[in-house]
């Protein structure tokens, strides 16, 4: 039998690997709808259904786009700033082992996909109750190829970054900064809602957000645990990070709220979960559990501070993906520089334990992604900009944006609705309370 | 004493706010309503059904002046709640017979609005 050679290179593929990553696949596509739901409860009622599809736009327009180019782009070959067309239309991605891992192909491209359809849904999240959602779609199709395609490949798809020896477990440098200073970029050209700083804002739903960030972390034992594509030690490592990181977050942030308010809010806590995750998403697989505490704790800080200070300027980055995701995302990739640690990941080691060159590689990555992210982001909204209005009236914002994109509502009692009919057959002049 | 009942557009709420609280009219009521008129319908679509709904949400604001006070707080509403299209709104004036402040049993138009402890609240 070992004389059949596509047999000799399917025995390569590991069933309880495999049998992980298709799992981990999925988990990390439900967190997509879980972002959904989050931002849904973050903003106002009549923009429920609107901010919940940006997310589910995300899915159909990223999911598309990394299938054609996007994932080739990223993972094909190890050109310096960015990968080649071999896996365009899923070329060659079969049922053989991706390079360096014991998965199939096919579950590799689909797990890497699940990455590209959170990030561009993250970046929504600067942007929701005002921009178009046709203009959303476009930057959507364009973000993810021209800004996370690029970043994956620089950092997990053999580009500069990680062949100069930067760590990034699962994804510090294209999903959390790509998406945090992409969301930066795109509320400073899509600017402020009409009602931004004269009335309160509110979350319609805390439950929901709650309910968001639970599913969320429960993703991102399959974001974090899967991104060592196995059942290794790295992977175990990241998953158990993956549970005692975000703890400690909720731990300082419920401190933080004391001090500050004297009451702890739930929003915080919602809030503390996502930072703590994403704190741990690029250091999962390189640090130690204790590390991972202290990791916990630290990236509150930075986070809490830009999330208390940035509603009090003009940038109106509405769900506060920046300081979530992009600063928490920096302080996990220079945490890696000074606490990776070779008895617990086997490949690098920190300042803190030898190795001060991995603090530079570290350093470098923190600067040139955001530098990218945002600039990419800034002048991509600012060419679809060109071409179609990024954002409607003020009459329309007013009305919100869920009647006036989706022809829908959130909250629909059927009150003083009448069924227009679709049926030729009926011609009885009657009007309908409830469509039947 | 007169109730001014004003239907305006939810976004016209807050300007007319601050702006009665600046003349000295910080007390009134606000209620979620929804109301229907000359300002055509949403269509909205679920699934099969298309449909028109004919009831807009208004907010409604009640409040209760002086007599004298009812041209310039009419006049405060109007000025902020027009916008020239359909579906502005409409504002009513009624009598009121009597008012009492429940705290003290107090009576009359010296309750209305302004009252000497409002400030330390």
């Amino acid at each position: 039998m070992t004389d059949v050679p596509s047999l000799a290179a399917a025995a390569q593929v590991n069933a309880g690997d495999t049998a992980w990553m298709l799992a981990a696949t999925a988990l990390v596509l439900m967190m997509t709808p879980a972002l959904g739901l989050f931002y849904a409860g973050l903003v106002r009622s009549k923009n429920t259904l609107n901010t919940f599809m940006m997310c589910i736009a995300a899915i159909a327009v990223a999911g598309v786009t990394w299938a054609l180019v996007g994932y080739s782009l990223a993972f094909d070959g190890d050109g310096d700033l960015i990968g080649g067309l071999g896996h365009a239309f899923l070329n060659d991605v079969t049922f053989e082992p991706r390079d360096g891992t014991t998965i199939p192909h096919l579950v590799f491209f689909a797990f890497q996909a699940t990455f590209c359809i959170i990030t561009t849904a993250l970046v929504s999240g600067a942007v929701v109750e005002r921009m178009r959602f046709g203009a959303f779609l476009v930057f959507a199709a364009l973000w993810s190829v021209l800004v996370y395609a690029v970043l994956a490949h620089w950092a997990f798809g053999g580009g500069w970054l990680i062949e100069g020896g930067t760590r990034d477990f699962a994804g510090g440098v294209p999903v959390e900064m790509g998406s945090g200073f992409s969301a930066l970029a795109a509320a400073l050209v899509v600017g402020a809602r009409k009602d931004y700083g004269r009335q309160a804002l509110l979350p319609h739903n805390a439950v929901y957000v709650l309910i968001g960030a639970g599913l969320l972390w429960f993703g991102w034992f399959g974001f974090n645990g899967g991104s060592g594509f196995s059942t290794g030690n790295s992977s175990v490592l990241a998953f158990t990070n993956t549970l005692l990181c975000p703890a400690c977050t909720l731990v300082v942030w419920f401190a933080l709220d004391l001090i500050r308010g004297r009451q702890v809010t739930a929003i915080g806590a919602a809030t503390a979960i996502i930072v703590g995750c994403v704190g741990i998403t690029p250091a999962g697989g390189y640090i130690s559990p204790g590390w991972a505490m202290v990791l916990g704790a630290l990236v509150a800080l930075p986070s809490y501070a830009v999330i208390v200070w940035r509603p009090r300027t003009r940038v109106d980055e509405t769900l506060d993906v920046l300081a979530a995701h992009g600063i928490a995302g920096f302080t996990g990739i220079l945490f890696i520089g000074f606490f990776a640690e070779m008895s617990w990941n086997g490949v690098a080691d920190g300042l803190f334990y030898g190795d001060a060159g991995q603090l530079g590689s570290q350093l470098v990555a923190a600067v040139a992604a955001p530098a990218y992210a945002f600039a990419m982001t800034y002048a991509l909204l600012k060419l679809i900009g060109a071409v179609t209005p990024l954002r409607g009236s003020d009459h329309e914002e007013a009305v919100g944006m869920d009647i006036i994109h989706h022809g829908e509502e959130a909250y629909a009692t059927g009150e003083g609705a009448i069924l227009v009919s679709t049926e030729t057959h009926v011609t009885e002049d009657r009007p309908v309370a409830q469509p039947v | 004493m007169k109730m001014v009942i004003a239907y305006i557009r939810h976004e016209a709420f807050e300007p007319i706010r601050a702006d009665l609280l600046v003349k000295g009219f910080p007390s009134l009521s606000v209620s979620e309503v929804k109301g229907s008129g000359r300002q055509k319908g949403i269509t909205e679509r679920y699934r099969g059904a298309e449909l028109t709904n004919y009831l807009r949400p208004k907010v409604k604001i009640e409040c209760v002046v002086a007599a004298g006070d009812v041209r310039l707080v009419v006049d405060t509403i109007l000025q902020h709640a027009r916008t020239g299209g359909v579906g502005d709104g409409k504002v009513f004036v009624l009598p009121v017979e009597e008012a009492y402040r429940v705290r003290t049993g107090e009576a009359g138009e010296e309750i209305l609005q302004s009252h000497p402890d409002a400030s330390s609240g």
